[in-house]
């Protein structure tokens, strides 16, 4: 086993520590300013980096995201790019990566031939956040075969008896989106998660990680109390964009992500 | 066997390609329909409502000087311009309504482009008197002016979006985050015969009645089936809602149009089926319009309502096993079907089923001997007067 997903989440174990997460839009302001981010990265406490692929339709997501997807789009990121990204990442860093993407660019490019190039490119794992594993057939089965991470989620409305189907769909980790809703921060987390998230870990001993509306260290601390992992996203999205244009942008994009990611190894006196 | 399958499929087409979220109440969502369908209290009251509300059965009508003026052609009208709003959506409304009440679901929330589908959706709101939140493209609003009035004056709020391209395809995307984030009280109520499974099965059942009636119609006039079925394409409810009825009547020949736009060379058409790729837009795997990146492209049509890149994935599969043909007139086309059928018949179709009515001059000319045609006039032109004043 040489996925570098898996061998972060082992790592982790070992040490009894939580993995954090961290989402940023490839090409969001730029390609080269992406890879500068993902190698400072290592440096901050961050576990695995999200890559997300920008689209022009991205239902899952809110506000933030869509917007930050457009900038990239509007500077002609496509697959091919990032995956070119990746590669030179590789050189400079052995962070885990998965990339977050909707279906059409994959089925487009070609599910085969992307994952045997985003494998050779470095890539960890696929989070594609429409398509249920019931349509994913042929990309499991190729991700499989690369040894490739393949990431579903589970929902707030999700049956327990699709939980255990999705658990077996599912590679690297499991993706458990703590709200009804599309990605963006939320000023309070619904305190049922734990619950579901319990119900999960039971099932499974995949690694649960939970994300969307996670954007404070104090929401982070909370919820790596629960679960193996956490993910932010919009949050750090936003820190970009505050920062576009500023010659400091990765120091001060750094900094803002070592104080969440510093919150999944605070212990909490109190139960959530 | 019937389609689509256990899983929503027509062959390759259709699925579920939804985030996790809107599996499990996809799920609840067939399994009411399902139940409903068996149900003949259910079908009694939507026969009801059809009837007394909407206007059911609408005629099939004969265009006898329009027919002369296609000499080869015998031209037969399904009247759907004469229903309750102006177009078949209702048919479509009124079912889905009546599962949102069974489903105690309290909010409804529809995508419209050019504003019928959901002036559709606030009718039934209002009937039925639930909560309606509209979605429609910024640029729509804009263009569709008098449509928002109406919804408005229905008591549905009217959301103008400005994401992407502010048009149909972008409303469709707000309106599914929309139904992510409040789900457990909202029913979401599809326009077309797309979207994820079951919607365009779903659909399709519940406009599949302008083909059975016009089917019973055309046997009882002609005591013998028509040779064409021909509607407008832009999702492909009205057009899979007359075809599906002749499925079987592998003699009958279907043919849907597209829209041209500016023309099928230029970058500005609707016709996915003639142009598009296979792709996964709004929850299912059909055919679209997209770059070489897999980005989807944005649509026009100078009818609000065919402006969109994808199709429903019946159709998608109509065409790939060849039952059905699809084609495409231009927007210039189209007003010129508008102002032939408001001369020859006086009906002033909308600019949607324009594309149907122009295209019967191309099909007059390559039919060998006299044919009979049966065209679904989806809707009525009222709401298109502003823009075809600007351009006639």
């Amino acid at each position: 086993m040489n996925n570098r997903i898996d061998q972060k989440f082992k790592e982790l174990r070992k040490k009894k520590r939580k993995a954090f997460i961290a989402f940023i839009t490839a090409g969001d302001p730029s390609l080269k300013i992406t890879e500068e981010l993902v190698v400072a990265f290592e440096k901050t406490g961050v576990d695995i980096v999200e890559l997300g692929v920008p689209f022009s339709d991205p239902l899952a997501d809110g506000p933030t995201i869509q917007a930050s997807s457009l900038r990239a789009l509007h500077r002609h990121v496509n697959l091919f790019r990032i995956l070119d990204t990746v590669k030179r990442i590789r050189q400079r860093s052995q962070m885990p990566i998965a990339l977050m993407t909707y279906y059409n660019p994959v089925f487009h490019y070609g599910e085969e031939k992307f994952i045997v190039q985003a494998k050779q490119c470095g890539v960890d794992g696929l989070i594609i956040p429409d398509l249920p594993p019931e349509e994913g057939g042929a990309l499991i089965k190729s991700a499989r075969a690369q040894d490739m991470a393949t990431v579903f989620f589970l929902a707030p409305t999700t049956t327990p008896q699709r939980m255990r189907y999705i658990a077996q769909a599912s590679s690297g980790f499991i993706y458990y989106v703590s709200l009804t809703g599309v990605t963006g921060a939320r000023r309070q987390l619904s305190f049922t998660i734990k619950k579901q998230v319990d119900m999960a870990r039971q099932l499974t001993k995949k690694p649960v990680c939970v994300g969307f509306g996670v954007s404070t260290p104090f929401q982070v601390k909370a919820m790596a109390q629960i679960a193996d992992g956490v993910i932010v996203g919009s949050a750090i999205v936003n820190e970009i964009e505050k920062n576009r244009g500023h010659k400091r942008l990765v120091q001060n994009v750094s900094r803002f992500v070592a104080r969440l990611s510093a919150a999944v190894s605070i212990r909490m006196t109190k139960g959530f | 066997m019937s389609l689509p399958d256990r899983n929503g499929h027509f062959g390759k087409f259709g699925g579920k390609y939804v985030p996790e979220t809107l599996m499990a109440p996809l799920g609840e969502l067939e399994k009411v329909f399902r139940a409903a369908l068996r149900d003949p209290s259910f079908k009694k009251e939507l026969d009801y409502h059809l009837r007394e509300y909407a206007g059911r059965p609408t005629p099939l009508y004969e265009a006898k000087r329009l027919s002369k003026h296609l000499k080869t052609l015998n031209v037969y009208f399904k009247r759907e311009d004469l229903l309750h709003t102006g177009a078949h959506k209702i048919n479509n409304t009124l079912g889905q309504g009546l599962l949102a009440k069974r489903m105690h679901k309290t909010r409804i929330i529809a995508e419209t482009g050019a504003g019928q589908h959901g002036v559709a959706t606030a009718t039934v709101s209002a009937l039925m008197g639930l909560e309606c939140v509209i979605y429609m493209g910024a640029e729509d609003v804009k263009r569709q002016a008098l449509n928002v009035y109406r919804m408005n004056l229905l008591g549905a709020k009217v959301i103008p979006v400005t994401s992407g391209s502010r048009t149909l395809k972008d409303a469709m995307n707000e309106a599914i985050r929309d139904w992510v984030t409040n789900v457990r009280d909202t029913f979401y109520i599809i326009g077309s015969v797309a979207g994820p499974h079951p919607y365009p099965w779903m659909v399709r059942e519940f406009q599949a009645v302008i083909g059975r009636e016009a089917r019973r119609q055309f046997l009882a006039k002609a005591k013998a089936l028509p040779d064409y079925l021909t509607a407008c394409v832009g999702g492909g409810s009205n057009a899979m809602g007359l075809f599906h009825a002749f499925f079987r009547d592998k003699r009958v020949k279907m043919i849907g149009v597209e829209a041209a736009g500016l023309g099928l060379n230029t970058d500005s058409h609707s016709a996915t089926l003639e142009k598009g790729e296979v792709g996964i837009l709004h929850g299912s795997k059909s055919v679209l319009l997209e770059t070489k990146d897999g980005q989807i492209k944005i649509a026009h049509s100078i009818a609000a309502g065919l402006d969109y890149p994808g199709v429903g994935p019946e159709h998608a599969y109509y065409k790939k096993i060849k039952r059905a043909e699809y084609v495409s007139v231009t927007d210039k086309e189209a007003l010129d079907g508008l102002k032939l059928l408001s001369k020859t018949e006086g009906i002033i179709p909308a600019l949607e089923s324009a594309h149907a009515i122009i295209y019967l001059e191309k099909l007059a000319k390559k039919v060998r001997r006299k044919s009979t045609v049966i065209v679904c006039l989806s809707g009525r032109g009222d709401k298109d007067m502003a823009t075809i004043k600007e351009l006639i």
